[in-house]
């Protein structure tokens, strides 16, 4: 097992007689994560670092865009802006002026599964994103003027990550066509004509509901007093009443019989193909070896579809296979590639499932998909020098049932063999389980 | 688990743009606390100027060299010549095929690479400690003996011409082409620094070896090495490796200043967009040019800071009426440019327009509040650590360190440079570096819906 990236867990600490649980548990190298769950539900996780002269402050909601409505779409990632907006204790507008005032920098992020908000600062400014997160978990504001304001700058967001750019319509296109009943099946920052329809109330009804400490998980990691933190976010977050029970959509993906193939015509000046195809998440043992296949298939200029496509064929830009396990509901394996100019797609797309079918009659030589690994574990190492990443490792593996499912995960990629990479190709790379994005460029107008 | 591709990324709040903009020109910001940079700073015999910072919390190694081969020394006939120079290091050697060099490294996770530059290009390693040895071979193989073989130089070439098509279709790269076309005329930072399709055909494998031969050399370069390694493990590797790497007493013409020539020009280009995307902007400042860090607290609270900007509250935040909006200083060596840029609905670009030019306007006639100097100094001053956290963040700000010649007590001086500055100099620079008169407008968007007003 490699040092650097095993967790183990040494000791239980329990520091005081009521009911917080407080697990510490430490790491080899790295200092000690400090695991704690407050009487409201609110977890909390503290990972000291002492190299970094920072720290970093991640509050994790299950509040992604699976819980939204079907005409309310984009309702989780527009609620995250308005979530910069204020409290009656601060003001308007000022979260933001705060922490960069104190040195800090802020952003968040709304996934399918999740939304998130961080803050990196100094280690002795940390107390303010405890105080201001604390805060604006249940006290927004959310004036309705301000809330139409930021409706269209969402709205001007849409336009420029998807209306005008064609490779992100086919995504949007496929995911929408290859997931009939899953929220998965709409993207997280809405369709255009339901953010026009999200109202004021809309959004504070979904607030009150999954911004509650239950719902709710907090990652601070970094060279800081493990003790004041949790003394600090006890004290700023514990009187928080826990709000209901906030469970994940139950509900499955109906059987796909028979490849679905769309096309998206625009404005564009390259052909574009996404190939995907229905794949497990983590919960299965076959995504190890699904991950191992994308990196057979992608990892490094010296992956198949690299040497293939783009160096041998010369008919690529590029080419790529992608595929993450770390998500709630079931999701896809993708193959893409862009033609380079003058060849076309369908050749190109016939070059990817070639690399696919090879792999299903022969599987991959031992070191292949040692270095497939290798580069897993590699990436992983080298993830770790951003705090940032350290945290959201935690928080992604705890979202998804434990952070300890970290390790199972190395684990797993260790245990891939060739032939379960054979194996997993011919069971979920199959034509009838696929969904196939074409974008077609069209010349709309000429330059001047 | 491996990188998540762009598209399964969160959808953020923050344009990303901007926080990589603010990098750039911000770049670089230390503070002199218990944690700032040890930098060990040699010139080796060779004329090698190496950089090293030991940092051994995590068993990695980051390697940044840093060559005075970019594409401002490039004939404008042969636009692209150093780039595709830089690009072809990893196609093959005297020892090892293009192939090879990627197998050796993917087997390991170690990622080798060079990148283009206009002032210099960087060619980096990121390697496991377990792993020194072959990334130190590996980088000095691609670094003194790249064979430049005639096949991967048409491979290419046929990818980067491919990659110029691709990247018509990203409305804000076609604004900020033409935007620096504008403004820098024949000047080299007006050019692309992979070339047009027409300079890369005028480039032969000759060109190629010659322009290596010519400037990749210890003396015209600067190496920075930052992670789990000792000064002792340090010259090891460069004697078994950059031994054989000899100095060539370059006699080199030094490049042109950028002489700024300001007129009003506005340039449309014409898509199927639904968004305008607008570049406003001019020639700016060099990188050592004494007003730098007055210039650079002035752009901050202009539109350089994020959300507290003024040109942030005024179109975002009041109006509604983008996602991004920001202003910058670009400061190269030989020149640079101001731009604000935003990206709004078609409908909208003349509205926009309005906002940046009032904006320009009110920091050019009156002084910004005592508030706005001090959250712009506490958060320049404050953020240091925060940019320089991981080694490959480090490795690349020593390069620029010593390439712009900001000395090795930079972390030290930078707060006294950011802290002395005064509402007046804000407003004196505002008045000297802004112009509302004599600006390029770049607006990429559909003309019809945009109705751009005639007489901007």
């Amino acid at each position: 097992m490699n040092k650097y990236i095993s967790v183990i867990l040494l000791l239980y600490l329990f520091i005081s007689g009521c009911a917080h649980t407080v697990k510490n548990v430490t790491t080899e190298k790295n200092g000690a994560l400090y695991e704690e769950t407050l009487p409201n539900g609110l977890k909390v996780f503290v990972l000291k670092d002492p190299n970094a002269p920072l720290a970093v402050f991640q509050i994790w909601y299950n509040a992604g865009s699976i819980h939204e409505q079907v005409g309310k779409t984009g309702l989780s990632h527009l609620l995250e802006h308005m979530m910069f907006k204020g409290t009656p204790k601060y003001g308007p507008k000022v979260f933001s002026k705060l922490i960069s005032r104190a040195g800090g920098v802020d952003n968040a992020g709304t996934s399918r599964d999740y939304v998130f908000y961080h803050q990196k600062l100094a280690p002795d400014k940390l107390y303010l994103s405890i105080e201001l997160e604390a805060d604006r978990m249940r006290n927004l504001l959310m004036d309705p003027e301000e809330t139409l304001s930021e409706r269209d700058v969402v709205m001007e967001e849409r336009r420029m990550r998807y209306d005008d750019d064609p490779q992100s319509l086919v995504y949007e296109e496929v995911m929408s066509t290859a997931f009939r009943n899953i929220p998965y099946r709409w993207p997280v920052i809405g369709w255009m004509e339901d953010l026009k329809r999200i109202t004021r109330d809309d959004l504070y009804a979904y607030y009150k509901k999954y911004y509650a400490p239950n719902n709710a998980m907090i990652v601070v990691a970094g060279n800081i007093d493990a003790g004041y933190v949790i003394e600090k976010i006890r004290a700023e977050f514990g009187s928080m009443p826990a709000g209901g029970e906030i469970r994940d959509p139950d509900i499955g993906e109906p059987e796909q019989s028979g490849e679905r193939r769309l096309y998206v015509r625009k404005e564009a000046e390259l052909p574009y193909v996404l190939s995907s195809y229905k794949a497990p998440n983590i919960s299965s043992e076959d995504s190890y070896a699904l991950e191992v296949l994308a990196g057979v298939l992608a990892g490094g200029r010296s992956s198949r579809t690299y040497r293939s496509l783009v160096d041998e064929k010369r008919i690529a830009l590029s080419a790529d296979a992608s595929y993450s396990s770390l998500e709630k509901y079931p999701s896809l394996f993708y193959l893409d590639a862009t033609a380079l100019p003058g060849k076309s797609i369908e050749e190109v797309e016939k070059a990817l499932y070639e690399e696919v079918e090879k792999i299903k009659k022969e599987p991959p030589d031992e070191r292949e998909v040692q270095k497939a690994k290798n580069r897993i574990e590699a990436g992983f190492i080298m993830g770790q020098d951003s705090l940032f990443f350290q945290a959201q490792v935690i928080a992604m593996f705890e979202m998804l049932g434990g952070w300890e499912l970290k390790d199972k995960y190395f684990e797993g990629i260790r245990r891939v063999t060739p032939q379960d990479v054979r194996r997993v190709a011919q069971k979920y790379l199959v034509e009838d389980k696929r969904t196939v994005g074409i974008l077609v460029p069209v010349k709309v107008r000429s330059e001047k | 688990m491996r990188n998540e591709k762009s598209r399964k990324r969160p959808v953020t709040r923050y344009p990303l743009l901007v926080s990589v903009l603010l990098l750039f020109t911000v770049y670089c910001l230390l503070s002199a606390d218990a944690h700032a940079l040890d930098i060990q700073r040699s010139v080796l015999e060779n004329g090698l100027t190496l950089l090293v910072v030991e940092r051994h919390n995590l068993p990695i190694v980051k390697v940044s060299v840093g060559i005075k081969a970019g594409s401002i020394i490039e004939p404008e006939e042969k636009a692209g010549l150093a780039n595709l120079t830089a690009e072809l290091l990893a196609s093959g050697t005297g020892r090892r095929t293009s192939v090879q060099i990627s197998e050796e490294a993917d087997f390991v996770g170690a990622a080798i690479g060079a990148s283009g530059g206009d002032d210099y290009v960087t060619v980096s390693l990121s390697v496991l400690k377990k792993d020194l040895d072959l990334g130190f071979d590996l980088l000095s193989d691609i670094i003194l003996n790249p064979s430049f073989p005639e096949d991967e130089l048409n491979k290419k070439r046929e990818r980067i011409k491919g990659g110029l098509k691709a990247q018509e279709e990203s409305p804000g790269f076609v604004a900020s082409r033409e935007f620096s076309k504008a403004v820098f005329g024949s000047h080299p930072y007006g050019r692309l620094i992979t070339g047009t399709s027409d300079s890369l055909d005028r480039i032969n494998r000759d060109d190629i070896v010659r322009f290596h031969s010519a400037y990749y050399a210890p003396d015209n370069a600067i190496m920075s090495v930052v992670g789990d390694i000792t000064p002792d493990e340090i010259s090891a590797m460069l004697k078994e490796y950059f031994s054989g790497w000899n100095s060539k007493s370059l006699q080199t013409s030094v490049p042109r200043k950028y002489e700024p020539v300001r007129k009003r020009k506005i340039i449309t280009v014409d898509k199927d967009l639904s968004q305008a995307n607008i570049i406003f902007g001019h020639a700016g400042i060099s990188r050592d040019d004494p007003d730098y860090y007055a210039v650079h607290v002035m752009n901050f609270i202009l539109g350089g800071g994020g959300f507290g900007s003024r040109l942030m509250q005024n179109i975002r935040e009041q109006k509604g009426l983008a996602y991004d909006v920001h202003s910058f200083f670009m400061a190269n060596k030989y020149g640079g440019t101001f731009q604000a840029g935003v990206q709004t609905k078609n409908e909208s670009a003349n509205a926009a327009i309005a906002e940046i030019l009032n904006e320009i306007e009110d920091i050019r006639n009156s002084a910004v509040s005592d508030t706005e100097l001090a959250d712009a100094k506490s958060f320049l001053t404050g953020s240091f650590p925060l940019r320089l956290e991981t080694g490959a963040r480090i490795a690349n700000f020593l390069i620029a360190v010593e390439y712009y010649g900001l000395g090795m007590d930079y972390i030290d001086r930078y707060p006294d440079y950011i802290n002395r500055v005064t509402k007046e100099d804000v407003l004196q620079m505002a008045k000297k570096y802004l112009d509302p008169e004599n600006f390029v407008l770049v607006v990429v968007a559909d003309q019809e819906k945009a109705g751009l007003k005639k007489d901007w």
